[in-house]
């Protein structure tokens, strides 16, 4: 496996403020990496830092084997596909012309373009100027940009952001079927909603430092968050030291476990006659978040106390 | 095509789209019309008057107009880019900072030229075609001089905008500081030369003297224009250069010069601007 994203100890201070700590990520060919956190919390930094726009102040940034801020990794740029937040295109142009303009800066044929316009749903809306495009249809175009050469690299930043449901489904397909050819993708947000099953790992950061590393599984077990067992049924027993942890509800009983009593206790409860419907709560990505996060405000209210 | 001709095509396109193109020519070439019809109306005459007539005073009118034009076409030239998102993602494609400053100015550069060329252009056609004491072969120089010098004129002040577009991170800015370039050399400086051969009641060197209007663009441009009918009574400062012979190309070549310097600046100082 090659590592196409490779930071050592990289450092970025702004005029004295730090605004990312020592930070080591190593990204190799068909991962996908979720970057998570607060505005401010260094991922901007660290994307920047990535696509060579700004340059360390320590620390070594290797992409594609190569420091991206030197002139002569400029190739490495036709492997790469980026999209910030907030990106408003020319609007006194079509959508067709936008994506045509990106393309001939690429060396891409033109042809693509069409495909790319396409595929994001914006076939019919191609030839209208993208002054009359809605939120989402801006952020898809956006997209087709991104994705303009099929990039060994994706960085996307907020890449949900105005899109429907179904829009959002489509393009986590879309970054699937990227990782299946060997895309590397690194999709930054606050929360994504429904991206857990189409990230291999996560990065959650606060105030320019990582709080947490990790495949979600790995997370989970370091964050030790509690799961939720909701049983329902009649004359449940619930289990011996369980009762504060335990709310009766009109119908059955909610319990909240550690992950280690998860399978003793659904044993138990199963072995029970009345259960009619039983359903578990993982912590999701956001409880994750949450959980991670304020652990870096909490620090910074002890240090302020 | 190269990244420079992309980037520049669709500047090019852009002010196609968003009239600039057609807004600029059809100033012109409503100046220049109006000029030439209605330019002896004080005089109390209506009706094509002398080539002669109609240049100077287009050339002291041109002066006004084109470097404002100019300063607007361009001042978010980079600034706008910033504010939009798009120049950090352009800074991520294949080209250079250099190749995308050059694009851009040159698109700029073409829409100038291109609106120019017909505005003037056209108005010189309507007065061949009518004026019944113009001919083509007499109108022909004096008109492409115009033309030329009025091109370049622009361009220097495209290049100034883009002076200020790469130096500044908000637009609003931009367009403050356009105006304060447009002020100081279109009024200030002439203005504040004039008021030192009045204080000095003529006491200074009157060799060194008009070869301080080279060091204003827009005065290179006058004199351009203006010398080349030296037989003409000239009034206010432009009277100064009277005594001076310079030449049509040394003058043209200082318009140049006064180009090249803002071009390098901009490029410099956009090699350094943070992201």
């Amino acid at each position: 496996m090659t590592n196409i994203v490779e930071l050592m100890g990289v450092e970025k201070r702004y005029q004295g403020v730090q605004a990312l700590k020592p930070l080591d990520l190593v990204l190799q060919q068909g991962e996908v990496l979720g970057l998570f956190g607060h505005n401010g919390a260094g991922k901007t930094t660290t994307i920047k830092l990535i696509l060579g726009l700004i340059k360390a102040s320590a620390g070594s940034v290797r992409v594609f084997g190569q420091d991206p801020t030197l002139s002569e990794s400029r190739r490495t740029r036709y492997q790469l596909g980026f999209l910030q937040e907030n990106v408003s295109f020319y609007e006194q142009l079509t959508g067709f012309e936008v994506l045509r303009y990106f393309a001939r800066l690429k060396g891409i044929q033109t042809s693509e373009c069409h495909r790319l316009l396409e595929q994001v749903g914006l076939k019919a809306a191609a030839a209208r100027r993208v002054k009359t495009y809605s939120k989402g249809m801006r952020q898809r175009l956006g997209l087709a940009q991104a994705l303009l050469g099929n990039p060994k690299l994706l960085l996307l930043d907020e890449p949900t952001v105005g899109l429907d449901p179904l829009a959002t489904q489509d393009f986590y397909h879309r970054i699937a079927q990227l990782k299946e050819q060997g895309c590397t993708v690194v999709l930054c947000s606050h929360v994504l909603p429904g991206v857990e099953k189409y990230i291999d790992r996560a990065l959650i950061m606060g105030k320019g430092a990582v709080l947490a590393q990790g495949s979600l599984d790995m997370l989970r077990l370091q964050a030790e968050l509690p799961l939720t067992l909701n049983v329902k049924g009649s004359g449940l027993n619930i289990p011996e030291g369980l009762h504060s942890r335990a709310t009766v509800l009109a119908d059955g009983v909610s319990l909240t476990l550690s992950l280690q009593e998860k399978m003793p206790v659904m044993q138990h409860m199963l072995a029970q006659g009345g259960v009619t419907d039983i359903d578990l709560h993982l912590p999701s990505l956001e409880d994750l978040y949450t959980h991670y996060t304020r652990a870096c405000v909490g620090h910074e209210m002890e240090g302020v106390l | 095509m190269t990244p420079i001709v992309s980037v520049a095509a669709k500047e090019f396109r852009d002010g196609l789209r968003n009239r600039w193109v057609l807004s600029i020519a059809v100033i012109f070439a409503v100046l220049a019309i109006g000029l030439a019809y209605f330019g002896s109306a004080a005089a109390g005459q209506v009706g094509f008057t002398s080539l002669s007539t109609t240049i100077i005073s287009l050339a002291s009118l041109a002066v006004f107009i084109i470097p404002l034009i100019a300063l607007m076409l361009a001042y978010d030239g980079i600034v706008g880019e910033d504010e939009s998102g798009t120049l950090l993602l352009l800074l991520t494609y294949p080209l250079s900072r250099w190749q995308l400053l050059c694009g851009k100015m040159l698109g700029h550069g073409a829409i100038m030229a291109f609106s120019t060329l017909l505005g003037f252009g056209s108005a010189a056609l309507i007065m061949g075609l009518f004026a019944p004491d113009i001919g083509w072969s007499e109108m022909l120089i004096p008109f492409m001089l115009f033309i030329v010098s009025a091109i370049l004129l622009g361009w220097i002040f495209i290049a100034f905008a883009y002076v200020i577009s790469v130096s500044v991170t908000e637009k609003s800015k931009a367009a403050g500081l356009a105006l304060i370039v447009w002020f100081l050399f279109v009024l200030v400086f002439d203005l504040g030369l004039l008021g030192v051969l009045v204080g000095t009641q003529g006491d200074v060197d009157a060799e060194l003297f008009p070869y301080l209007l080279l060091l204003n663009p827009t005065d290179i441009f006058r004199l351009v224009n203006i010398t080349y009918f030296a037989d003409q009574q000239l009034s206010g400062l432009m009277a100064i250069a009277e005594h001076v012979q310079l030449s049509t190309t040394s003058l043209m070549a200082s318009l140049l010069v006064w180009l090249a310097i803002p071009v390098l600046l901009a490029l410099v100082l956009f090699n350094r601007r943070a992201l």
